[in-house]
This record gives structure tokens, sequence and C-alpha cells, in this order.
């Protein structure tokens, strides 16, 4: 355990630099707010409606591929580590497991889930 | 010094799951559930789990709560708009539950903790071969038909995203 | 058992107030260096005026910007618009944390490792880590509730999160070689042989995808200037907007030295120290960063996603595959 403990050490110094920063930049600044300053920026022209527009789907999808794919990977360290022992076993093991996966992946494609148009 | 860590973590954990259920915004309760998260991560290590600590913030809080994320903002639900409450009749079922759970935790709280007989795997032993490599080693032996199901799982889990998603 | 323990932590805080102190510097020295390479790779002379040859001009930079005026837009989430450059940073620059940057040295008798922590999962606590500062930015983009950030940051997370994969599968291969994830044993590991020998492929696929990962030129749409204002530090001013640059920098710095760990042979080098090996090894890499942003146009979002979607991903699982076959069949 106790080697984490410099990792503790480093978040502590890496947060009070952040918020440091943050403070300083408050203190030193000048504050002279005025209404333009303060409406979001648009290119000059007055902001029209809000920014929180809904945004295509395909983001949404890409995150999802993104959570199923990243549990795949995810099962790949281990056979990884453990690959020098497991030997033609592991690597059958993980031809099917992978194998798998592409089906998987080529359906994804055929069904147009990979297309960005 | 690990026991304070435990109880520092436990608290940030409790304390963020209360800011996550009474918080408006649901941007700020995603962010009170990447705290949670993260402290759970590090009840893992502390427990000597290091593989599922990882683990835990790379798929967790990492991936699901950055869909999670995109669903919020998808959807655009805003701390304006007035929640109602579509599930009344969950109220009492809620309430019974609630109940049970906190006599759950009273009984275990009186109760003592049984010990049973230490395993094969102690925390030494552990420690000497390396988390990841122990379970890479039972996980592709021992363990190997739930983790090729878990392929499976994974692949229908891939067919229902494309279909919800490119619905004609 | 206390004194061992006290001198192992007084030992890690000098490390850490060294390597921080070091990044820091190299972050500020960057910011001069790529100015003035870009500069002369296109027949300029870059910043010239404050001090010789213009060094002083990150310093310049510096003061300029902490005394700037601190903007936080009126329909701004407060809390989360001053947070998010803190979450980017704070990631960023934890991540060194396992990266070795020289061998094992004795100073008065005591065998320090020239690693802050050598822990057995290194390699999956940068990927950790690396998966959260995805917030900052998605978190700037909202907070800041302007069109063009909430766009670029949106852009940035579906960018990250798709190399992100590629980048954690490309480095596959090499911990089937060494079989561990201490990144101190990766590279001991090298001590005959770098990894880039014996995987090409895997390499190639992680040079794209940290590029990637980072947002640099060629993908650098996030802020693409030409459509999105700034991306997601647009309604930025200040050291709040110094802070993702700093954020930027480190990240760079970070998977180049991830790089020289997993595929350079990290500090191991003939006749120069350790350290200077692995700094050489460190500066090349940020070069080719400079190198490729003064070379390469951007490309388009959906040439981007198609890149990472289909050619990446194939490639790298079947880089996998063939090095699993290879490490079968010598036996």
């Amino acid at each position: 355990m106790v080697q984490y403990l410099p990792i503790l050490i480093l978040l502590i110094l890496a947060f009070g630099f952040a918020i440091t920063n943050i403070v300083l930049s408050v203190l030193l600044g000048t504050q002279k707010p005025t209404p333009e300053k303060l409406t979001p920026y648009e290119c000059g022209i007055d902001p029209v409606g809000s920014a929180h527009e809904r945004f295509s789907v395909k983001f949404y999808l890409i995150a999802m591929l993104f959570v199923i794919f990243d549990i795949e990977v995810v099962f790949l360290y281990p056979w990884a580590v453990a690959f020098q022992s497991l030997k033609l076993f592991g690597f059958i093991e993980i031809l099917i497991f992978v194998g798998i996966f592409l089906i998987c992946y080529f359906y994804i494609w055929k069904r147009g889930g990979l297309e960005w148009e | 010094m690990e026991a304070y860590l435990f109880y520092i973590m436990a608290a940030v954990a409790v304390v963020s799951a209360v800011y996550l259920i009474f918080e408006k915004n649901p941007v700020y309760s995603i962010l009170y559930l990447v705290m949670i998260l993260i402290s759970i991560a590090v009840l893992y290590l502390l427990l000597g789990a290091q593989f599922i600590a990882a683990v835990q913030i790379i798929v967790y809080a990492g991936a699901i709560m950055v869909l999670f994320l995109f669903v919020v903002m998808l959807l655009n639900l805003s701390a304006k708009e007035e929640l109602k409450d579509a599930l009344s009749f969950q109220k009492i079922p809620a309430i019974v539950m609630g109940i049970v759970l906190l006599s759950a935790i009273g009984i275990i709280l009186r109760s003592k903790i049984p010990l049973g007989k230490q395993g094969e795997y102690t925390s030494a032993y552990v420690h000497d071969v390396g988390n990841t490599q122990l379970i890479g080693k039972l996980l592709f032996t021992k363990y190997l038909l739930p983790f090729e199901i878990t392929s499976i799982l994974l692949f229908i889990a891939a067919i229902g995203a494309i279909i919800l998603a490119k619905r004609k | 058992m206390d004194k061992e323990f006290f001198i192992y932590v007084l030992i890690s805080c000098i490390k850490i107030l060294i390597v921080f102190g070091v990044i820091q510097f190299m972050i500020i020295s960057m910011i001069w260096i790529e100015r003035k390479v870009m500069a002369h790779m296109q027949v300029r002379l870059g910043p010239m005026r404050v001090g010789p040859h213009g060094l002083l001009q990150p310093i310049a930079d510096g003061i300029k910007l902490l005394f700037k005026e601190d903007i936080i837009p009126e329909r701004a989430d407060k809390l989360l618009f001053v947070l998010a450059p803190a979450m980017s940073l704070v990631p960023a620059l934890i991540t060194f944390a396992v990266i070795p940057f020289g061998d094992k040295v004795q100073i008065f008798g005591y065998s320090v490792d020239l690693v802050i922590t050598d822990i057995n999962i290194g390699f999956l606590y940068i990927f950790a880590v690396g998966s959260l500062g995805i917030y900052g930015i998605v978190m700037a983009g909202w907070a800041s509730n302007n069109k063009y950030s909430l766009l670029g940051g949106i852009r940035a997370s579906a960018q990250m999160i798709s190399y992100e994969l590629t980048l954690g599968i490309s480095l596959i291969g090499v911990i089937m070689l060494t079989g561990s994830l201490s990144l101190v044993d990766i590279v001991n590991a090298q001590a005959k042989l770098w990894n880039i020998v014996l995987q090409p492929v895997g390499f190639f696929i992680y040079a794209i995808s940290a590029l990637a990962e980072v947002n640099r030129t060629p993908f650098d749409l996030p802020e693409a200037e030409s459509e999105l204002v700034a991306g997601y530090h647009t309604e930025y001013s200040s050291m709040k907007f110094a802070m993702f640059f700093m954020a930027e920098y480190a990240n760079m710095i970070t998977v180049s030295a991830i790089a020289v760990t997993f595929f350079l042979g990290g500090w191991q080098g003939p006749f120069l120290p350790p350290v200077a090996w692995f700094m050489i090894k460190l500066s090349c890499c940020l070069f080719c960063f400079i190198w490729l942003r003064s070379t390469y146009p951007r490309l388009r979002y959906d040439q981007l996603m198609h890149l990472g979607w289909k050619f990446l991903l194939p490639l790298s699982l079947l880089n996998i595959l063939i090095t699993g076959l290879v490490m079968v069949l010598k036996g």
C-alpha cells in the first residue's frame, strides 16, 4: 500500500497548484465587468437562444460503442500479462474472444454504426 | 493510517451519494457519481484489489459516466425544468424498502462479523504474484466459461446499441 | 520501521518536487520552442524581442496572463466554469507518477529508484487517470454556456474516447512481451532490444492515437479555429485559459514519456547517464509533435472518426493476434 502514498502527495501538490492558479488570477487580475464582456461570445452578434442545444445522436452512439469495446479491452489486459504462462491455450482463448468481438464489429460496420456522414 | 483512509473515502462516498440524490442539476449529479466511483476505487485499492480498482475507474468513471453525461446533455435536462413525479406509485414501496435496508444495516452492525477459514489466496500471496497476473491466470483457466460468455454478452449489448440508434 | 518510513516519504517528496519542477520548466520551454521551431520551419523568425532570441517570451506571456481580467460569463455555470480547468490540469500532472526516468542510484547509502513510485498496475494507472481528463474538457464546454464551447467539448470527448481504445490496444503487444504492467519492468526488459523493433505496428498505432488523444494537429478539431473559434476554451481568459494550455503540454509530455518507456527503451542507452538518455528521447518525441504540426493540415471530423474506428481499431486487434501467434510459434 505504501507505494500509493507518493501518488497521494503528488495529487495534493497538483490540486494545490491548480487552486493557486485560479486564486492568483482572481487576486491579481483587474475586474471591470461590462454587460457586453459577460455575454457569451458569438462572433460579435447578440447570442441567440440557449447554448444547451440538443446535439446529434451520433455522439451518443460513439459513447455507447466505446463503453462496450472498452470492457472488451479491459479483459485483454490480464490476458496479456498472463499470456506467457498460458501459451497456446491462451492464444486459442483470445482467438475466440477477439473473433466474437470482430464479428460484432463488422456487424456494426455493415449496419452503418461507424459511418459519420 | 489505512483505517483513516478507509473512513475518509467511505465518508466521501456517502456524502457524494446524498448530494447525488438531492442535486437538482443532472450534470452535477453525474459528477458526484464520478466522485463515488473514484472513492470506491480507493476502497478496492485498500483491500489489495488493484486491478479491480483500476478497472473501476477506467470502465465506470471513464466510460460509462461519459455516456451518462452525453445522455444528460443530449436530452438537455436543465435544472429549471420541473421534474414531474411520474412514478408516484413508487413512494410507498420505496419507504418500505428503506426501512428494510435500515433494519438490515442495524442487524449487521449488532452482529459479529463471521470470519471464515483463510483461503488459498492470502493477501501476501496475491501481493507476491501480482494481482493482475493472478486474475489473468485464473480467468483464463478456471473461469474460462464465464469469460467467454461475457464476450457473447457484450456482443448482444453492441447489437442492442446499434439497433436502438439506427432504427429507421 | 518508522525511520525507514520517514525516509521513504522524504525521498518521495524530493522526487515529486523535482519531477514537478522539471515538468513545469518543460512546459514553459516547450511554448518557446514550439513557436521558434514552427517559425523557422515557415521561414520566419518567431519571437525575437523579449530577451535574446525571444527566450523570455514565455515568462512575459505568463505574467501577462496572470494580470489579465478573469472573466466569468454571466450565463455560465459559475462553479463548474471555475473548476473545469483544474479538472483538466490535475490528471495531466499526476500521470507522470509511474514513469521511470532513470536507473537506480545510490545517494548517501540509500538506493533510490528514479521513478516517483513503482506500482504493479502502472499501466492501468496511466489509463485510469487519463480517462478522467475528459471531464475537464466536457465540463468546460458545458459550463461556458456558449455554442462553440459545447460543440468543442463534445467533439473533444468523442475524439478522446475513440482514440483511447486504440491507445490501450496498441500497448497490449508490449505487455504480452513483458508479462508485467509495471513500467519499471517494461523498461528493464528492453535492455537488449527496444520494443519498437518487435512492435513497429504497435508503435505506429500508438503514435497516431497519442496525437489524437492530446488533441494536437492534425487532430486538433476540438479547437479548430476556422469553425469553432477556440473550442471548449472560447470563454476562458487569464490563468484559467493558461491552465488548459498547461494541461495540453503536460499531456504531450506524458504521452511522449509513455512512448519512450514502452517502445524506445526508456532510460536505456550507452555512454550517457540514464536520465540524459530519457530526456534526449523525450525531447525527440516532443520535437515530432511540433514537426507534425507544421507539416500536416487538419483532418475533417468524419475522416478522424473513420481513421480511428475503421482503420486503427481492427489493425491494433490484428497486431495483438499476430504478436500472440508469433510468440506461441517461437515458444
